[in-house]
């Protein structure tokens, strides 16, 4: 080619030939404004100076990242299920070896190397059954019906796989909360489905109103075939938790409205409000009865990452699916052996996680001091946050019901959302990038999570250490009040 | 045909593929015939009758079940894919396992499942030093212990470093921990002698994750511009598997089977000319060392095919996971892009190359971590900004596998404490050795003893005493007999 004089230099994969469905997919929890805070940082520690020592990056819900500390127990068990030399270390505790060779036993060649079968490690599988019949109050739940998985995006995003299908008007659409979780929008956008929004209340604590369902769903029929309602519970990014009494309402509009419901319900442990509970969508199928429970489609997802584990980084994870037409159980099961299995640590992690201690063994006290404090701490921390920052006149926060986030409303005066225009930025984007070049603190601004249009919102963790969280708050109550005298 | 019935032979005795499958044409191909009826039903014949008997059952009684997600509103990408991986051998092998664990009786004590790759499963030990680093990592606490030797800590401390507050419970950053990242470029420097860039540098969740992700950047256009992905025939289902789901086309090259199964430009090229007419070739897959059929390119032929894809204007996905696992004495592995370095910078500077490696073959064979990478060269710095926004969607991978990653890219030096132990360690036992010839030459699956415990300096192999015809336990024995005939001759074992 060289010796013709041709100039090869046109690239095969460009942004004219690459997948048009990731381009449109974004997820603004690792976005613009992160890749941003990552700079910052590195100029920081080259000594550039700034009016900031270090960035506090409360964009993302990684409790360690933050400081949290793990569960003592569990990776005990874990490093024991590494390195099984350990086992004759006098220094660990026999109920954290005994669920170690458990498990190792459980695995291919008695090593955490051998892959596992796709679904999951059937042993492991049952102790999660059983774990969800404990939670639930003793309704049945076969081992057959759960599917471990790499975190429960990885569930997630291959239930969405299975929903879509059609073409045109009747290309699956699938219904998500408005403000959602950014993985829903991105999977929806990657995989060429329609999204459909409905809007959660925030006047009403970010709660469900079934007419605001029924209104999107109606409009939507109109250009798509509705398949399927997701649902976060505990909320994210919002921090509500649902009623018992919504959570019915769903189902029965599920039913009506033949809708394959996904529940997403990661943050089952993080539930900090006085009045609130968190009530398994599972179970209150059951309690329904059987003209519910035998005929809505449900598939229910749990992770290591969040509660009081925060396990993330070990990406583990489980669904639950209920009322599955056999043949598409078939298929999903086909589909998920494509990628083999989930990482075996992450399902040895779980298995241990429903597995905890128990009243009469030797490690019980300390995992529940453990367990206790961090989650008292992350209720100290949603209720901090919220007074202070209700403080500020131009934000307003619902109560951080549960999860790790608030998401407050921020009133943005107009000559900032001009010029937020004029930049192309969207208005709450503008003033999170100015919060962090000014104060160093990362947070995610609203629309990376949807939000009613004319309203602003930023979404925070509420997992920086307690005294850091507080200097975090009042650094953002000092941005607000320039920012909002700078564009008076 | 010829071709793939003995294909299939073969794979019945030695499971080449990673996993067995059915003996059907799309096995190999990935390509649905007409001649061969639905899909799937075959596959779930005992799962189908039950399901069939359920939902008749339910008819009878009145519980018309209307689902929302059937077989009709299932996406038909979803149905097409075939991923001969855990199919009816499998399902069937674990139904005679727990027959047998009940108590009932078979002409045999044990299934012995010589399926798939996966070493630890078969009775290959973990590498003590990797699992102490990994151990270290989960539980900080040991770092106290005496019991672990100082290059196990050090390492450790490093990887944690550069975890988010100090944990491997953190999310890393969406491409890996930087320093992984840049100790993967070390290795890979030091590897091929030619630089390498930290920020190519990907960890994924095995090499299966990278290979996907790069496949759905690829795949774009529509009918007869819909990208077309040349792929080696026999090869390793996930490729099919992942050109199903995402609605691409297959382009098939077969391998040379008269000549070890070596790439035959002229068949690339007959390939690449018969697919134009239908689809828009994009890319060309390669695995080497291959999967399933065990041959070693040459460098010649590395450079031939780098050469076609630069002429044809092709990606180029290398996957290179048994890099590792080179037997034969007069074999060599060579890295896609230590050749391509090699033809010189116009190749260089130019071919888009993906290149794809594992935690769970090499040495190591850690399967369960779900460790691995990729290495990007040349690609589009906007569509590598694309990449790594559609890698930040499923967060990162899973923190354990990529520190068993560094730990095998960091591996004991001849001045540390754990060197001698190690490089023992991978001096495989000559059982294994032994076992592993027989498989490659004959098809003969057999355990090796060195899995079971034997004494020192002894080896041994242990077969399963099935019903076979006598006939064919005298071709089996004169099999065993010529391998062992060989290997003694062989001087590099």
């Amino acid at each position: 080619m060289a010796q013709n004089g041709c100039e090869h230099s046109e690239r095969v994969l460009t942004m004219d030939t690459m997948n048009p469905n990731v381009k449109r997919v974004e997820y603004a929890v690792r976005g613009p404004i992160v890749q941003r805070a990552v700079q910052i940082e590195r100029e920081l520690n080259m000594g550039i100076k700034k009016p900031f020592t270090e960035v506090i990056k409360a964009n993302i819900g990684d409790c360690h990242a933050m400081g949290q500390k793990p569960i003592t127990f569990f990776r005990q068990v874990l490093a024991l299920c590494s390195y099984p030399d350990l086992l004759e270390d006098s220094k660990f505790p026999e109920d954290a070896k005994s669920r170690a060779r458990r498990i190792l036993q459980a695995c291919g060649g008695g090593s955490l190397g051998a892959y596992s079968i796709s679904q999951g490690i059937e042993m492991i599988r049952q102790d999660v059954a059983r774990y969800i019949e404990r939670r639930d109050g003793g309704i049945t739940c076969d081992p057959d019906n759960i599917y471990l998985s790499t975190g429960a995006s990885d569930g997630i995003v291959t239930m969405l796989k299975l929903l879509v299908s059609g073409e045109g008007v009747s290309r699956t659409g699938v219904m998500i909360s408005i403000p959602q979780y950014p993985l829903y929008s991105a999977a929806l956008a990657d995989l060429g489905a329609v999204q459909i929004s409905y809007y959660l209340d925030e006047d009403n604590c970010w709660s469900l109103d079934i007419n605001e369902l029924r209104r999107a769903l109606q409009e939507a029929k109109k250009h798509c075939s509705p398949q399927a309602l997701c649902i976060i519970n505990p909320g994210n990014p919002t921090g509500q938790v649902q009623s018992r009494q919504c959570i019915e309402d769903v189902i029965r509009f599920a039913a009506a409205e033949k809708l394959f419901l996904m529940a997403d319900e990661v943050y089952q442990d993080n539930v900090y409000a006085e009045g609130s509970k968190f009530h398994s969508f599972k179970k209150v199928l059951f309690e329904m009865g059987p003209e519910y429970s035998e005929k809505v489609e449900l598939a229910s997802f749990h992770s290591t990452s969040k509660c009081y584990m925060g396990e993330c980084g070990f990406r583990g994870g489980y669904m639950e699916v209920i009322n599955l037409d056999p043949e598409v159980k078939f298929q999903l099961t086909k589909l998920v052996s494509v990628r083999l299995c989930p990482p075996v640590p992450g399902q040895a992690l779980l298995d241990v996680v429903v597995n905890p201690p128990q009243p009469d063994e030797p490690s019980y006290d300390t995992f529940i001091k453990e367990r206790t404090d961090t989650l008292a701490t992350l209720a100290e921390k949603a209720s901090m946050t919220q007074e202070i920052l209700n403080q500020v006149p131009g934000i307003k926060c619902n109560p951080v019901q549960g999860a790790m986030y608030t998401f407050p409303r921020i009133h943005l005066p107009q000559k900032a959302i001009l010029e937020a225009k004029e930049k192309g930025q969207a208005p709450d984007m503008f003033y999170c990038m100015k919060l962090l070049e000014e104060k160093g603190i990362c947070l995610v601004p609203g629309s990376g999570f949807g939000q009613r249009d004319g309203t602003y919102h930023f979404r925070m963790t509420i997992l920086p250490p307690v005294e850091k969280l507080k200097i975090v708050l009042a650094k953002i109550k000092e941005f607000h009040q320039h920012f909002v005298e700078q564009y008076s | 045909m010829y071709r793939l019935q003995s294909l299939a032979a073969r794979s019945l005795i030695a499971g080449a593929l990673d996993q067995c499958s059915p003996l059907t044409l799309t096995s190999f191909t990935g390509v649905r015939h007409k001649s061969q009826g639905p899909p799937v039903e075959k596959y779930g014949q005992m799962r189908f009758i039950t399901a069939e008997a359920k939902v008749a059952t339910e008819r009878l009684n009145g519980k018309m079940r209307e689902r929302t997600l059937t077989m009709e509103t299932l996406n038909p990408q979803v149905k097409a894919v075939e991923y001969a991986v855990r199919g009816p051998i499998v399902i069937k092998a674990g139904e005679i396992e727990r027959y047998m664990e009940e108590g009932g009786t078979k002409p045999f004590s044990e299934v012995i499942k010589a399926n798939i790759g996966d070493a630890h499963a078969m009775g290959q030990q973990p590498i003590t030093f990797l699992r102490q680093v990994v151990a270290l990592c989960t539980f900080p606490e040991l770092m106290d212990s005496p019991s672990f030797p100082e290059d196990v800590k050090w390492r450790a401390r490093r990887i944690l470093e550069g975890c988010g507050g100090h944990s491997l419970g953190s999310y890393s950053a969406s491409p890996g921990v930087e320093c992984i990242r840049k100790d993967i470029a070390a290795y890979i420097e030091q590897r091929d002698g030619v630089p390498a860039d930290w920020e190519n540098i990907y960890l994924t969740t095995g090499a299966s994750d990278g290979i996907m992700t790069v496949l759905r950047l690829l795949v774009s256009g529509k009918d007869s511009s819909r990208t077309g992905v040349m792929i080696p025939i026999p090869q390793y289902p996930l490729y099919s598997a992942a050109i199903s789901e995402m609605d691409a086309v297959q382009v098939n090259y077969y391998l040379d089977e008269d000549n070890c199964w070596a790439l035959d430009i002229n068949e690339l090229h007959r390939a690449f000319q018969a697919a134009k007419q239908h689809c828009q070739p994009r890319v060309i897959c390669i695995i080497n060392p291959g999967n399933p059929t065990g041959q070693v390119q040459s460098k010649k032929c590395i450079e031939e095919v780098l050469h076609f894809a630069y002429e044809e204007n092709l990606f180029v996905m290398s996957d290179e996971v048994y890099q590792d696992n080179v037997y034969a004495p007069d074999c060599q592995f060579h890295s896609f892009k230590k050749v391509l370095y090699e033809m010189g910078p116009e190749y260089f500077n130019s071919v888009e190359l993906a290149s794809f490696h594992s935690t769970s073959k090499g040495y190591t064979g850690e399967c369960g971590f779900r460790g691995g990478y990729m290495e990007v060269i040349n690609m589009d710095p906007e569509v590598k900004a694309q990449l790594v926004k559609l890698l930040s969607v499923r967060l990162c991978p899973p923190l354990a596998g990529q520190a068993a990653m560094d730990v095998i890219v960091n591996p004991p030096q001849p001045d540390e404490h754990s060197f001698k132990q190690f490089h023992q360690a991978l001096g495989m036992q000559p059982d294994m050795l032994y076992c592993l010839r027989l498989l490659e030459e004959t098809g003969i699956c057999v355990v090796p003893g060195s899995g079971f415990g034997q004494k020192d300096g002894t080896y041994h192999f242990r077969k399963v005493t099935l019903n076979m015809h006598m006939s064919h336990y005298v071709v089996f024995l004169s099999q065993i007999n010529k391998t062992a005939q060989k290997t003694k001759n062989d001087s590099s074992y």
